[in-house]
């Protein structure tokens, strides 16, 4: 028989071997299969079983994914019952937070939150951090710059707690199923799967409990430790509504026609070209006219990524596009596609944008991204509104910009009265030295970076404006603002997609 | 120009200006403003507003403003079709202040 004696005469046994010597096993389990899910799971009764569970103590980072958009639960039903138990001191590392989290102003005044990472903020929450809320400045991080932070460690999450609109007895979970019924889904879960991954520990909050094996999956069994079964995870309203819209404002339909009109003079829609369309009805609007282009054109495009709409998909069924890979899924008909249509991949955070590793991001011909502001340097702002307070996500436009090999950056050239081409952007989210070509509905600009884009515009009777001449006619129409008035206290930390620190954002003074 | 009612202009509508002029017989322009860009263009709306009852030759006045993002001439425009109807007039000089 081997023993440890006769072991160390084998040579170099401890460089190949570490375990030492077999020993016998566990008892094996008899039971049936759906017995033993029934019994041996990951389940436990209560989420506050759950948080004891994980040894989550006071200061530690708890994380949640954003998927559930406006119609989000778990967040606000974790943070409760945390304040609940008496947790202090935490950092909550969300990958975005809506206008719907504004009860953790409440959980931040009496110190149960005391940091918060995020891509953007609304409402209430953003209102109040813009005015000072928080002692420590919220960090603001790109979706591929999160991604990238969590597996560096430079974000370093405790314990995760991820909402699932399915999930088996052992965390097999998804942002919908294939199993028959259930009324929630989200679609994608593709930036959950990065906390899934990464933190030592992982709780699913799932409504719907399904049969072992609850394939595809999201998340994959061994990165969950517990699950917990709640009735109300998320408001399906919320969550998404049936298609997205095409927009019916002129202003915005004219941007959308021009941006299509800039890339294929530019030279990047061609046969098996790849993209992405942004949030927001201008850059949406794009993919109607880049349609109509392929049609006449008959090409295709190899891939469509990112956040995934109803449109994209739609021209994915009509073969325009062969493949989509979805980070996020934007609406119903966007979930509905990844759930049936076998080249509509869901893929992770890192996948998706990480500058750590070769990301999707950086196989994009072009992406069409929208703006509050871009200034005369071709920085772009998406996170603090005209008056400087927080309203908006970073999102993955810093990303998709660095790596797409043309960006659009798409905006009415006003907003009322507020111009959207001006000499210095509030904060700078996205630098100028990535961004190509701005579009507006007065104009066209490009990047001085790309004078061989700006000549094929011109070539193809695209009047190309310089970005300072865009500046005057918005000054021309609305005049000069004056300068938003801020207070010396930081509020908000901006990180570029490498982590490094890009911009700050001020208090406002209201005085 | 001789203020003999209150009278008002405009609507709520955004780059819209609501303008109400009340007649006063002194203690020149009080102007109470409201905008939905105060902090870039409070000052400008204001100095639009002043000139243009200067122009129109309204001393003593309250007027009341809530603006929704006008332009300049927007703000122009409904400045002096409420003092006008504050006045009365019919008669609409339309070179006026230019």
């Amino acid at each position: 028989m081997m023993d440890e004696k006769y072991l160390q005469s084998i040579p170099h046994i401890d460089e190949i071997a570490h375990r030492g010597v077999f020993s016998g096993v566990p008892e094996k389990i008899t039971d049936t299969f759906q017995n033993r899910s029934r019994e041996k799971n990951k389940l436990l009764p209560s989420l506050e079983d759950a948080i004891q569970a994980t040894g989550l103590r006071d200061g530690m980072t708890i994380s949640f994914h954003h998927h559930f958009r406006g119609g989000d639960h778990v967040i606000n039903k974790v943070v409760d019952a945390l304040a609940r138990m008496g947790f202090k001191n935490l950092t909550l590392a969300a990958s975005s937070l809506a206008a719907v989290h504004a009860p953790l102003v409440e959980h931040i005044k009496n110190g149960v939150i005391t940091h918060i990472e995020t891509s953007g903020l609304r409402g209430e929450l953003a209102e109040q951090v813009s005015r000072g809320l928080m002692d420590c400045p919220v960090v603001f991080r790109s979706h591929g710059g999160r991604a990238a932070a969590i597996r560096s460690g430079e974000l370093h999450i405790d314990v995760a707690f991820l909402g699932a609109p399915s999930c088996d007895p052992y965390g097999n979970a998804n942002g919908y199923s294939r199993e028959e019924g259930g009324t929630l889904a989200c679609g994608s879960m593709g930036y959950a799967r990065t906390d899934a991954k990464y933190a030592d520990q992982v709780v699913i909050l799932t409504n719907r409990l399904v049969q072992y094996p609850n394939a595809p999956w999201a998340i994959p069994e061994y990165d969950v430790d517990y699950i917990v079964v709640e009735e109300d995870i998320g408001d399906p309203k919320g969550i998404m509504s049936g298609a997205t819209r095409y927009t019916k404002n002129p202003k915005e339909l004219l941007i959308a026609q021009t941006a299509a009109n800039v890339i294929d003079a530019a030279g990047y829609l061609y046969d098996g070209f790849s993209m992405q369309m942004g949030s927001g009805g201008a850059s949406l609007a794009t993919a109607r006219f880049i349609r109509q282009m392929m049609l006449d054109k008959s090409i295709r495009c190899r891939f469509a990524l990112g956040g995934i709409t109803g449109q994209i998909t739609a021209m994915h069924e009509e073969g325009l596009i062969d493949r989509v890979l979805d980070v996020q899924s934007f609406d119903l008909d966007a979930a509905h596609s990844l759930k049936h249509n076998r080249f509509h991949h869901q893929i992770g955070a890192t996948y998706y944008a990480s500058f750590l590793s070769a990301a999707a991001v950086d196989q994009l011909d072009f992406v069409v991204l929208s703006a509050l502001e871009i200034d005369t340097d071709f920085n772009v702002n998406v996170l603090t509104g005209s008056d400087g307070v927080i309203r908006g996500a970073i999102g993955g436009h810093p990303d998709t910009a660095a790596g797409a090999s043309l960006s659009v950056v798409v905006a009415p050239l006003t907003r009322g009265r507020i111009p959207c081409v001006i000499d210095k952007v509030n904060t700078v989210v996205t630098p100028g030295e990535v961004v190509d070509v701005v579009v507006t509905d007065q104009g066209v600009a490009v990047n001085p970076r790309r004078p061989e884009v700006a000549e094929r515009l011109r070539k193809a009777g695209i009047h190309v404006y310089t970005i300072e001449q865009l500046k005057e006619k918005a000054e021309a129409l609305v005049g000069v603002p004056d300068p938003i008035r801020y207070l010396d206290r930081v509020v908000g930390v901006v990180m570029y997609r490498n982590n490094t620190i890009i911009d700050v954002i001020h208090q406002i003074d209201e005085s | 120009m001789e203020l003999k009612q209150t009278a008002m202009a405009g609507t709520m509508e955004s780059s819209d200006i609501m303008v109400t002029i009340e007649p006063k017989s002194e203690g020149g322009i009080e102007l109470e403003l409201t905008s939905s860009v105060m902090q870039q263009f409070g000052r400008r709306i204001e100095e639009v507003i002043r000139e243009t009852l200067q122009g129109l030759g309204v001393e003593n006045a309250a007027v009341n403003a809530v603006d929704k993002g006008a332009l300049d001439c927007t703000v122009r425009a409904r400045v002096s079709a409420a003092a006008l109807r504050a006045a009365g007039q019919e008669e609409y000089p339309w070179e006026v202040g230019q």
